[in-house]
């Protein structure tokens, strides 16, 4: 058995320790490093796809009237918008981090199933196949909202025929990112480095870790509700018909409780790259290491018991309001722990602002404005009049933009140079920071004053009041639109050469003390840790030693 | 325990992306036919069919790889883990159904029959289970009693969960009668189940007037034990690969995850059961 046996040796080179030759290599990989670089183009691309639309929604919103869409084509945009970026663009980039980093940071040789994790990466790229072709149907995209809330979804004009299949695009969906978390946990529990402990991983690690379990958690949940849309508007069940004894509200129900979940499944990794970056740049520890874990799994368990807040103005008794409220604002309390370390981490740190640290420090300071509005919309009788606003608009995308987003760019600065050998153009990437941390504020803070004066989500039109803010709203999503291109600009320089500087194994200021990637060669080798590293660097844990 | 040291990492898979298209092309097909597309037939075939091919290929290709002992122990808690978290994963599946019938029990249905909504829009309306609501969907049904088939059907689910378990017992003691004999049973009382649960849906559908559109009760009612039964297919056709196996002298004491497997999951179609069999017939 040869040939197939494992990799055990570092040294022998037979023709299984390169890639495969040409295109077929890409869609046969079982290779994590392979697999990480195609979830992360795909995200890449689908960012791109769901900007775009972003744009149209922009580009329409800048003045009142109709200008150049028709309003179902508007609400398609909203619709698809949000489900390119949550399960095309978001979730893949950080799965594709999580395939590239997790075997690094652990010493694994790669993931624990590599096949099925092919598997997942082509089920995402089916889901959202399926998906985009309800774009070109007749009847057009979805346009009901993300949420796909009954009875709107199922009326024949808001669907025309592509429920079905943004039904079958979230099963597969379900599918890729279950099977995704599976190989996580399995990599996580059972590949690590015998010298590192569950306690001495870094925070990356622990963050998916406790992302994957919500996963496997809450996919289920979304693919049992959408079941049950296909069958009320094909097979005569009465699941969500108050005539037949259902409830449409039992929708919203078991949407959010997968909903809730599903948006710290975004914003849990987002904590994991920035307790890994920010004490790289502040060169210090990770200031608590172990509540930062804590925090984690607190943020991650209270998340299942939340949901309604989403809820509040549906008619719910008024013991399930005060409850929801009052669980909801707790998590206020794991968050500021997060918050409060990472600005510990920096104190008296000899920092250094380098294009990765500049979006880390703005993700902390604009995650936790988007914090804050959070735990306004928490107060239930505030949130009568918050809700359905741009308020919300804002308040999340606040959460999703300069934080998720802005992490997954500091992410791709942090790493690029460990994984392609080359240095990007810090010149252009400073750049790009600044054109975006000032656009995204000029697109997004003007929605808060909009959602208070009451403009109404999905919409295409807006009384004559909301005028002015949705301008600058729509200059500043031009500015920042156009800004990610210098990001792609710099993947792709960066690829092919960067700067022509060659990084050094640690590519960055004794990172090598930080996490176990930094002392593998630049460009990192085909394969990696096929025999596991005898030690493993504890100084991000110092302080629960 | 296998011949090797290393953890077994394949350098190329093909199945996958196999796998992939196919359930694409079946799943775009049935869309197609529920929009009224004439070609939706034909392609959730093809999907299915190269679907099928992929789980036969890629199984096949496991079995080899693991009698040939390519796997060690470490690729089998892999296997472990990743059985253990899809198993999760059902159960949640499942967890959403009986949490829509303890919803609209429990909540839904009695808001329907009590206080402004009852007096304005239905005064007629007993909020009662089991219901097909105020608007009467589906019109007059019969509700599904708990102790002709069904019970039946739990104690041949029970049944089987203990020959599995007599089959593991002869697995673990070299017995391969005992493992055979087992197995068969226990693949015989699963296609025993369906039948018996075709029957009562063929009684359900053709006397009893209760079909998936008899409101509320119909939908939960079907859904659940649909699911549940189309688990049991599953759960008995993989038994049937594993008794193939055994029959072939494939597993060790010490090597046979896909009997793990295969067993974690009919017990948990036999769990899953009970909670069906309590709450959807009993209660």
């Amino acid at each position: 058995m040869s040939a197939a046996v494992a990799e055990h040796d570092d040294h022998h080179d037979d023709h299984d320790h390169g890639p495969a030759k040409g295109l077929l290599r890409w869609i046969i990989t079982t290779n994590h490093k392979d697999i990480g670089t195609l979830y992360l183009l795909f995200a890449l691309a689908m960012f791109f796809v769901g900007g775009s639309m972003a744009m149209v929604i922009r580009a329409e919103l800048f003045e009142p009237g109709l200008q150049f869409v028709d309003p179902a084509f508007f609400n398609s945009m909203t619709t698809m918008h949000a489900l390119v970026m949550v399960f095309g663009a978001v979730m893949p980039a950080f799965v594709g981090l999580a395939n590239w980093q997790i075997p690094l940071m652990i010493g694994a040789a790669d993931m624990a199933l590599p096949r099925m994790n092919n598997m997942s990466f082509w089920m995402l790229v089916a889901g959202v196949l399926l998906l985009a072709s309800t774009l070109f149907m007749e009847g057009g995209a979805p346009n009901g909202g993300w949420t796909l809330y009954p009875p709107l979804v199922l009326q024949p004009i808001t669907v025309g025929k592509a429920l079905p299949f943004a039904i079958f695009s979230v099963h597969l969906l379900g599918i890729s990112s279950i099977m995704g978390a599976i190989n996580i946990i399995a990599t996580i529990l059972n590949m690590r480095a015998p010298a590192m402990r569950l306690m001495d991983m870094p925070l990356f690690v622990w963050t998916w870790l406790i992302t994957a379990f919500l996963l496997i958690a809450v996919m289920p949940v979304f693919a049992g509700a959408v079941t049950m849309l296909l069958t009320d508007k094909f097979f005569h069940t009465s699941f969500f018909n108050a005539a037949g004894g259902g409830d449409p509200v039992l929708y919203e129900h078991i949407f959010w409780f997968f909903g809730h979940p599903e948006v710290y499944i975004m914003i849990l990794p987002t904590f994991g790259v920035a307790s890994t970056i920010i004490p790289v740049f502040a060169r210090k520890p990770l200031f608590g290491y172990a509540s930062m874990v804590w925090a984690t799994a607190s943020i991650a368990f209270l998340s299942f018991i939340v949901w309604a807040h989403h809820m509040f103005t549906v008619g719910m008794p008024i013991a399930g309001e005060l409850y929801f409220m009052y669980a909801t604002m707790i998590i206020a309390v794991p968050t500021g722990v997060k918050v409060f370390n990472w600005t510990a981490t920096m104190w008296k740190g000899a920092m250094t602002f380098e294009t990765p640290m500049l979006f880390s420090i703005a993700f902390v300071v604009l995650f936790t404005m988007g914090g804050f509005t959070g735990l306004m919309m928490a107060i239930a009788p505030a949130d009568f009049q918050y809700h359905d606003t741009y308020f919300i608009v804002a308040h999340f995308h606040y959460t999703l933009v300069p934080a998720s987003i802005f992490i997954l760019m500091a992410a791709g600065y942090f790493w690029l140079p460990k994984w392609t050998g080359h240095m990007y153009n810090e010149k252009i990437g400073q750049l790009h920071f600044w054109l975006s941390a000032i656009s995204v504020n000029i697109l997004f803070f003007p929605q808060h004053f909009l959602g208070l004066a009451g403009m109404p989500r999905r919409i295409p039109d807006y009384a004559i009041q909301f005028a002015d803010w949705n301008m600058i709203s729509s200059i500043g999503g031009f500015i920042f639109g156009a800004s990610q291109l210098l990001f792609l600009y710099i993947v792709v320089d960066t690829i092919k050469g960067g700067t022509g500087e060659k990084v050094t194994d640690e590519v960055w200021e004794d990172a090598a003390k930080h996490g176990l990637e930094w002392t593998l060669p630049s460009p990192v080798p085909y394969h990696t840790w096929t025999t596991p590293p005898t030690t493993v660097p504890t100084e991000h844990v110092l302080d629960t030693h | 325990m296998s011949t090797n040291t290393a953890y077994y990492i394949p350098h190329k898979a093909t199945w996958p992306v196999i796998g992939t298209a196919g359930l694409m092309t079946m799943l775009a097909g049935f869309a197609n036919y529920l929009n009224g597309s004439s070609i939706g037939p034909t392609m959730m075939v093809i999907g299915l069919l190269v679907f099928i091919v992929m789980l036969v290929g890629w199984f096949t290709l496991q079995a080899k790889e693991s009698e040939s002992g390519m796997y060690n122990h470490g690729v089998g808690i892999s296997y472990r883990m990743g059985m253990m978290w899809f198993i999760f994963s059902e159960i949640i599946f499942f967890a959403v159904f009986f949490g829509t019938l303890w919803y609209t029990r429990n909540l839904s249905v009695p808001w329907l029959g009590e206080g402004a909504t009852k007096e304005i829009l239905h005064s007629a309306y007993q909020a009662t289970w089991p219901t097909n609501g105020p608007g009467n969907v589906g019109g007059h049904y019969e509700p599904m009693g708990a102790w002709g088939l069904p019970f039946l059907n739990t104690l041949l689910l029970l049944t089987s969960g203990v020959t599995c378990t007599w089959a593991h017992h002869g697995l673990l003691a070299k017995n391969r009668d005992q493992l055979i004999k087992g197995l068969a049973a226990t693949v015989l009382l699963g296609f025993l189940f369906v039948t018996f649960q075709a029957i009562e849906y063929h009684e359900a559908y053709t006397e009893m007037g209760l079909t998936l559109g008899s409101g509320i009760y119909g939908s939960t009612f079907f859904m659940l034990t649909g699911f549940h039964g189309f688990h049991v297919c599953v759960g008995a056709i993989i038994l049937s690969v594993v008794l193939f196996r055994s029959a072939k002298g494939h597993f060790k004491p010490e090597n046979h995850f896909a009997f793990e497997a295969a067993a974690w999951y009919w017990h948990f179609v036999d769990v899953v059961w009970l909670g069906l069999f309590i709450f959807v017939y009993l209660m």
